[in-house]
């Protein structure tokens, strides 16, 4: 009954809010733009992060929106095709007159939008975990840098499973190469001999692993602990998780650590033979804090689903949002030059128990958590880091980047900024 | 009353000696450790675990077990360790040691004692060292094989009782394997270590292969010697297993090839049009699979292991109709027109794709293994997966099955009849536009009996069968246009060449390779490895 009140009380805040939007100018309302593919090869994973925004944005409208408006949320579908994206980035910022953009998954997706937003002066808020290397005026990195996922993740293996021989296995694009290639980098200064490690790449969606798995088992037979460290992307897990399972590679000799795992992509997965593989996120759904217990709840309640399942790029939409709610407030503009100034500092709490902080660099500060695969799906966590871990835009451990800092704070305002010759540019601009 | 008293001083002595322990709970000291299980952190629990191990009492096994699975719990109030059963509102406690119920308790009241994979590995070995005499020998044999894992000295005298009174040829067996590792791992004297490689040698798979390496890297002199010749022998074989892998692999990989392809040697084989909305019939036979597992496991859950078997005839209808309903609505009126058939195709496979997106969502959907698929076996060092070996079967039943009908029935007569000459068919009586339907329906159903087994390894979601189309034309039009057998050794072929170029050049440059050998073969033969000849092809 209480329920069935509080609905009906919504129901009536709805149509009063959108009776005033009706009524209200189109300049009332302050535009979000959700720039997320809805159809083709990554719908699977973009479409919900629409729906997380589309979450967000009602929740907002209902504590009152924002600086007296409403807020309006313009849904465009770039279809999983790259120079798509760089399109209707410019539709949602000059047809549309969006005053920012959530939106992008994959490297090349957010490459292909950069050049647009820098021109046209948006700010668009990146929700996925990504390999670094960049740092741009325009666009606010919430997901993971290579040293909030992969560096720790490598360190746990190291010193809690003593692993000596690691496989590096990848999806061969952008994000796995350069991550792996940081990875090496990293492994070898801490004295992990070449042979004890193999590198191997697979093309997009490949399905047949028998080989590599096999591979991978050949390579773990060496007489020293062994560890897999995957950034497969996306649809190519499956398999690769079923042909684990059914080769019989269990994670107590070979744990794989994902990067690209999360409660999404395994609830299409028996995770009953996987139990104790692992996956390093700044976030699992099976955090144990109110504001996650809340969140949660929204969603289910939201996408009228309640096996529906929460992921760590929702968490990093959910921490964009909150932060450019609160640098618009501080700004008291939706202008994005003010907006770009006032958020580098804000800090909003995350939904496992810290509160995360926009750095000058356009990173943010997130835990980072280690998982192990339960049967039911979901991620137990067995190793956090003590405190919050800051983004790092450029990776100490890549020769071209390890001496280039960004900082988009007045006077330096520069994203690829070289302490050792004191010159902004060079690399990645 | 002696037994009490006596508990009752080792209760004392224990709560002299650990103080902080759990004080309420203790009236034998085993109740006392597995206790402990529930306080600290990994590393504490790890030291537990090795202390219930080294009691060497087997009653301790159920708690173990239950805590490898995540079935053991500790009771917030008063610390008490309980394996649990899911009940009403909560937890029935089961008491570790005496397997007697112990009540009850809700949700929040108890506490999941958590194990990583460290915490696995030391369960294993330390359930190994405690069952190796256990009544059931395959409890036994798995015993041996978690001893050999974890090559654990202190296992050495269990292990030599064992065998002693060990009766099942097997499983002396495996135990002698674990006690020449676990040797290699203690302080016996050398020649009993190089007597170990020996029986190492003998097992001479990947373990054993670890196993010598590890020997190797930790021993010096003539064990050393002897370690590093068993794992060159060990090595060679292997070697020779690998090449019988391949093959193996490679046919696997062929009837995946095969299964997503004979469907398309119907519809553009035998019929000619480039249907680029085939692999959508995969996809759809896949979601159908889907369906049933969904309505079994709800309903009726006893019939899980024969979901499998229900989908089949239904993915063909529910495919064969959507086939039949495509070339009735759209490709009747484009034939002879391959470019608009080949865009109408291709908008209609981007129609059905979000169409299926819109109804099940863009995520993935589970699909699960019946019982008879999951696993694996060996033959020597060679292993073989359930699910790869039935799919094998599957596509080679299913190839045969639609030869039968070609040949066999009245249908498959009007078929070719129509398909070799179109006019004399029609002047002979046959309805030529209802044999065009069933033709393109037939190869639809077979295509969706396809997406049934690849739904069993590949992910179940909308853009499942995107990645089989440039496959399946390609196993099509290498095999030669219109012919079966040509289907079939196209595919194999392709498979194995595939996974033997894998090892060498990798994922990526193997699937180019094979491109590239395709493109070159097409324009020395053009209509494959197995044309068709006759007067038909050449109109």
């Amino acid at each position: 009954m209480k329920t069935y009140f509080r609905g009906a009380a919504a129901a009536i805040a709805l149509t009063a809010a959108a009776m005033t939007a009706s009524v209200a100018q189109a300049a009332d309302t302050i535009k979000v733009g959700i720039l997320h593919s809805l159809s083709g090869t990554m719908a699977i994973s973009e479409t919900t992060l629409k729906d997380v925004m589309l979450m967000l944005i009602e929740e907002q409208n209902k504590k009152g929106g924002l600086l007296g408006k409403k807020l309006e949320a313009v849904v465009v579908d770039p279809a999983s095709n790259w120079p798509l994206f760089a399109e209707k980035a410019r539709e949602l910022i000059e047809v549309k007159k969006v005053d920012v953009v959530f939106g992008c998954w994959t490297s090349v997706s957010r490459k292909s939008v950069l050049p647009v937003f820098e021109e046209l002066n948006s700010v668009l808020f990146y929700p996925v975990q990504y390999e670094g290397e960049e740092s741009q005026k325009n666009v606010f990195y919430t997901g993971a840098a290579p040293n909030q996922q992969a560096i720790p993740a490598v360190d746990y293996l190291a010193k809690q499973e003593g692993v000596k021989r690691w496989v590096l296995a990848g999806t061969d694009y952008v994000y796995p190469r350069t991550t792996n290639k940081i990875l090496e980098t990293y492994l070898k200064a801490k004295g992990v001999a070449a042979s004890d490690i193999m590198i191997n790449y697979t093309p997009f969606g490949h399905s047949d692993w028998q080989t590599i798995v096999a591979d991978i088992k050949k390579f773990g037979s060496a007489g020293k602990k062994t560890a897999v460290v995957s950034t497969i992307n996306g649809d190519a897990n499956v398999p690769f998780y079923k042909e684990l399972a059914n080769q019989g590679i269990k994670a107590e000799d070979i744990p794989v650590v994902a990067f690209s795992v999360g409660e999404e992509e395994l609830a299409g997965l028996d995770t009953a033979p996987l139990v104790g593989h692992l996956a390093a996120w700044n976030y699992f759904m099976s955090a144990s804090t109110p504001e996650n217990a809340a969140f949660i709840k929204q969603w289910k309640t939201f996408i009228k689903n309640p096996k529906r399942v929460t992921n760590d790029p929702m968490e990093a939409h959910y921490i964009g949002f909150n932060m450019w709610v609160k640098a618009v407030e501080i700004a008291g503009t939706t202008a994005p030059d003010a907006v770009i100034d006032s958020i580098v500092g804000v800090t909003v709490p995350n939904l496992t128990g810290g509160v995360s902080a926009m750095m000058p660099n356009h990173h943010i500060t997130k835990p980072v958590l280690i998982g192990e695969i339960q049967a039911n799906g979901q991620f137990e966590t067995v190793s956090s880091t003590p405190g919050l871990v800051p983004g790092d835009a450029w990776s100490d451990f890549l020769p071209g980047s390890k001496d280039l800092i960004a900082d988009w704070r007045k006077p330096l305002a520069c994203g690829n900024f070289n302490v050792k010759t004191g010159k902004c540019g060079g690399q990645g601009s | 009353m002696a037994r009490t008293i006596h508990s009752l001083v080792l209760f004392l002595a224990l709560a002299w000696l650990i103080p902080t322990g759990p004080a309420r709970a203790a009236d034998d000291s085993l109740q006392a450790r597995i206790d402990a299980l529930g306080t600290g952190g990994f590393a504490d629990t790890a030291k537990q675990i090795q202390a219930l191990a080294a009691t060497g009492d087997d009653r301790v096994v159920p708690a173990l077990e239950a805590l490898l699975a995540g079935g053991l719990y500790v009771r917030q109030s008063d610390k008490k360790v309980f394996i649990t059963k899911k009940a009403e509102g909560g937890f029935a406690l089961i008491d570790p040691l005496t397997g007697r119920t112990a009540g009850t308790a809700d949700t929040f009241a108890v506490k999941k004692i958590r194990v990583n994979n460290r915490l696995r590995r030391e369960l294993k070995a330390a359930l190994g060292g405690l069952t190796l005499l256990s009544k059931d020998p395959a409890v036994r044999l798995k015993a041996a094989a978690a001893v050999f894992k974890s090559q654990d000295p202190d296992a050495l005298s269990a292990l030599d009782a064992a065998i002693l009174k060990e009766t099942d040829d097997r499983v002396r067996e495996a135990m002698r394997q674990a006690r020449a590792a676990v040797q290699l791992k203690s302080d016996v004297p050398e020649a009993d270590k190089v007597a170990a490689l020996k029986v190492i040698e003998e097992r001479g798979d990947r373990d054993a292969l670890s196993v010598a390496l590890a020997a190797a890297a930790q021993t010096e002199g003539a064990v050393k010697a002897a370690a590093e010749a068993t794992a060159k022998s060990i090595r060679q074989t292997l070697e020779l297993w690998s090449a019988a892998q391949n093959v193996w692999y490679g046919l696997s990989l062929g009837s995946v090839l095969l299964l997503a392809a004979i469907g398309l040697a119907i519809t553009f084989g035998v019929m000619g049009v480039i249907n680029m909305a085939h692999g959508e019939m995969v996809m759809i036979g896949a979601y159908v699979t889907f369906m049933v597992q969904e309505v079994i496991r709800t309903s009726l859950p006893g019939l899980f292991d024969y979901s499998l078997l229900i989908a089949v005839p239904l993915a063909f209808l529910v495919a064969g109709a959507v086939g039949m309903a495509i070339e009735r609505g759209i490709i009747r009126f484009l034939y002879g027109r391959p470019l608009e058939t080949l865009l109408a195709t291709w908008g209609l496979s981007l129609v059905l794709q979000q169409t299926v997106r819109t109804i099940f969502g863009p995520t993935n959907r589970e699909v699960g293994a019946p019982e008879f698929m999951s696993g694996a076996f060996e033959v020597g060092h060679l292993t073989v997966t359930y699910n790869r070996l039935w799919i094998i079967v599957f596509a080679l039943a299913v190839l045969f099955a639609l030869m039968a009908v070609l040949k066999k029935t009245p249908l498959g007569l009007q078929m070719r009849a129509v398909t070799q000459n179109r006019r004399m068919a029609g002047a002979m009586g046959i309805r030529t536009s209802w044999v065009d339907a069933v033709t393109f329906g037939l190869g639809s159903g077979i295509a969706g009996i396809a997406g049934v087994a690849l739904s069993q390894i590949d992910n179940v979601s909308p853009n499942l069968g995107q990645s089989y189309i440039i496959d399946s034309f390609m196993v099509v039009v290498f095999g030669g246009v219109g012919n079966l057998w040509g289907t079939l050794v196209g595919a194999m072929t392709l498979g194995v060449a595939n996974k033997f170029l894998e090892p060498y050049a990798g994922a990526v440059l193997g699937k180019v390779l094979v491109l590239v050998f395709i493109i070159l073969f097409i324009q020395k033969r053009p209509r494959g490895l197995f044309a068709l000849k006759g007067r038909a092809i050449e109109t």
